[in-house]
């Protein structure tokens, strides 16, 4: 019964399922090349889904951070191109990056519009100053040399260590410290918490801001690696498989619960579903198709299993 | 037993009482809200370790005197005092440094929260400097150990709030309040929807703590039934003032019920007089 009682368990199931199944499909899988391409792939997905794990616990969602991920790394390319060096426009880029959370924060709790609206509203400003800043024209990215650029993206294994640090830290942040546990009373009573004498408006601003300095830093990232940048890809894109990640890792949408864990293995689901696909040379349109049925039988046995350990726990 | 429906607003002070043993007393309370008054001069002690149940029909001034005592709103006149010292209360904070705490069954705990993360809610127990790394082992410790001290008996410090019974999560809502040093604990109907078992639970708590912990406790209730075994003395509100001020010893369920009804004529004979003239 102990495996029912985790909130994991699903994603954990369906993940192995699909690692077999490839596995046994194709022969390079489990090639070192392959593995590169899923870790590369899963990066983004693993470090945004965890940003938004903060902000479903606490029933809030952000759906700019895709389009922060984006932007980010245009900030970096401006400022380098005004001159200023490439560890310093990183730094200020990030900043940029705190100041859009803040913004996300300070209209949702102080204004009171749903975060689902204020983040699809950032969404689009920031898309428009990205374009507008461009003159939607393709650029190189900076910082693709040396050093640097290994430790910044380049590197084999870059993006996936830092998807990983970053996702350990924001699972303990949640998990282990005070602040997560506020994160937690606030998203599963935000009456009570405040009562408690818990500051849950500024809980959720500090929330808003980690997913935007998070997500601005995984694209800061994926780009170097990439050495180009594209005005015209979509936020929603990015962040919508994020999102996908921390759900069916076991995350609720209803607010107080979330699983750090469990969607670093979502994340690790979708790539290895993206990359199994082109492995066998199946249309990248199934991956859809499949996406959206396991979405819906993940979530649909997340809730079975769930009502089941309750009974069981009693 | 005393009644001062014949001297409204005039409750004598505690006559029978050692002085000393008030820890909470209020003084000719008065709340207008617009035309309406809703009190008019409450005057009301609690001795240490005492058990008071407020009785009155909605609309009363029950609740805003609650509201009062609590600091969640502000008296248009009037004194409260606590220990004898006079008190203002600007806001809830105010009251809690007090000592004086409301316990809301479901609204003061997080479901998805533990037994002793819930008990020591904001109030966590943190190593490793500034860093705010819960120190678990010692809360849950300090939590098992409050529990049993009080005889409150969950199924496990690290089960989930929302597993625990009605009555189990009241009693962790009275729990987290005493660990906090809460004097003077206000419970809003603390056995309604209950079971009975359930209720002797709470039952057991209110008695246990004021008892042996000298934490005084103001109920509110509209089952008699229930105050009376919760409570060692009752006030009863009409009015907007308190009309009865007796010993449950001194009465029954019957007895009380008349004097209500007695009371609540008598008011309606004075609106018909001051109709007619």
């Amino acid at each position: 019964m102990r495996l029912v009682q985790r909130r994991e368990a699903t994603v954990v199931i369906v993940t192995i399922g699909v690692v077999i199944y490839f596995a046994i499909r194709t022969s390079t899988f489990y090639s070192v090349a392959n593995l590169i391409t899923m870790a590369q792939y899963t990066s983004s997905i693993a470090i945004i889904g965890s940003g938004e794990v903060l902000l479903l616990v606490l029933a809030e969602i952000d759906l700019s951070a895709g389009q922060m991920y984006l932007t980010a790394p245009w900030i970096v390319y401006l400022l380098w191109a005004d001159g200023v060096p490439i560890g310093w426009a990183i730094v200020v880029s990030l900043a940029c990056s705190v100041v859009v959370g803040l913004i996300n924060g300070f209209v949702t709790v102080w204004l009171g519009v749903p975060s689902l609206i204020v983040t699809l509203g950032t969404n689009y400003a920031l898309f428009g100053l990205v374009l507008v800043e461009s003159n939607a024209i393709q650029q190189n990215m900076p910082g693709t040399t040396g050093e640097f650029g290994i430790l910044f993206g380049v590197g084999s294994w870059s993006v996936g260590l830092w998807a990983l640090g970053i996702g350990v830290v924001i699972w303990v942040l949640l998990k282990q410290t005070r602040f997560g546990t506020h994160v937690t009373a606030t998203g599963g009573n935000t009456l009570a918490a405040a009562e408690a004498g818990i500051p849950v408006r500024r809980v959720k601003v500090w929330c808003f801001m980690i997913i935007a300095v998070a997500a601005g830093m995984s694209g800061i990232l994926d780009s170097i690696r990439i050495a180009s940048l594209n005005p015209g890809n979509s936020g929603l894109d990015i962040v919508l498989p994020g999102i996908v990640a921390a759900v069916i890792g076991g995350t609720a949408l209803t607010g107080g619960r979330g699983t750090v864990l469990g969607t670093l293995i979502g994340a690790i689901f979708l790539g290895v579903l993206e990359d199994g696909f082109n492995l066998i040379g199946v249309s990248a349109n199934w991956f859809f198709l499949v996406e959206g049925v396991v979405i819906l039988l993940a979530m649909a046995v997340n809730t079975q299993l769930g009502s089941l350990a309750a009974r069981t726990r009693r | 037993m005393t009644t001062t429906s014949d001297s409204p607003g005039a409750t004598p002070p505690a006559a029978d009482g050692d002085a000393e043993d008030i820890i909470l007393s209020t003084e000719g309370i008065t709340k207008r809200f617009g035309a309406v008054v809703a009190l008019r001069g409450v005057d009301m002690h609690l001795r240490r370790g005492e058990v008071l149940g407020l009785v009155g029909d909605n609309g009363a001034g029950k609740s805003t005197f609650v509201k009062i005592v609590t600091g969640f709103q502000r008296q248009d006149a009037g004194r409260i005092f606590v220990e004898r010292e006079e008190v203002n209360f600007h806001s809830v904070t105010d009251a809690r440094r007090a000592g004086i705490e409301t316990v809301y069954q479901d609204l003061a705990l997080v479901p998805q929260l533990t037994v002793y993360e819930n008990l020591f809610l904001n109030r966590e127990l943190t190593g490793l400097g500034r860093l705010g790394w819960l120190s678990r082992p010692k809360m849950r410790r300090l939590a098992t150990e409050y529990l049993h001290d009080i005889r409150v008996s969950v199924p496990d410090i690290d089960a989930e709030v929302e597993l625990l019974s009605g009555g189990q999560r009241q009693a962790i809502a009275v729990a987290r309040a005493t660990r906090q040093n809460a004097k003077i604990l206000l419970l809003d109907e603390p056995l309604a929807a209950m079971g009975a078992k359930e209720s002797t639970l709470i039952i057991d708590l209110v008695k246990d703590l004021s008892k042996n912990r000298g934490v005084s406790m103001i109920v509110i209730d509209h089952n008699y039934t229930h105050l009376f075994e919760l409570c060692d003395r009752l006030n009863v509100i009409q009015q907007g003032r308190v009309t009865v001020d007796t010993r449950v010893a001194d009465t029954s369920v019957e007895d009380l019920t008349e004097l209500m009804v007695a009371e609540y004529r008598r008011q309606v004979r004075e609106g018909q007089a001051l109709l007619q003239a």
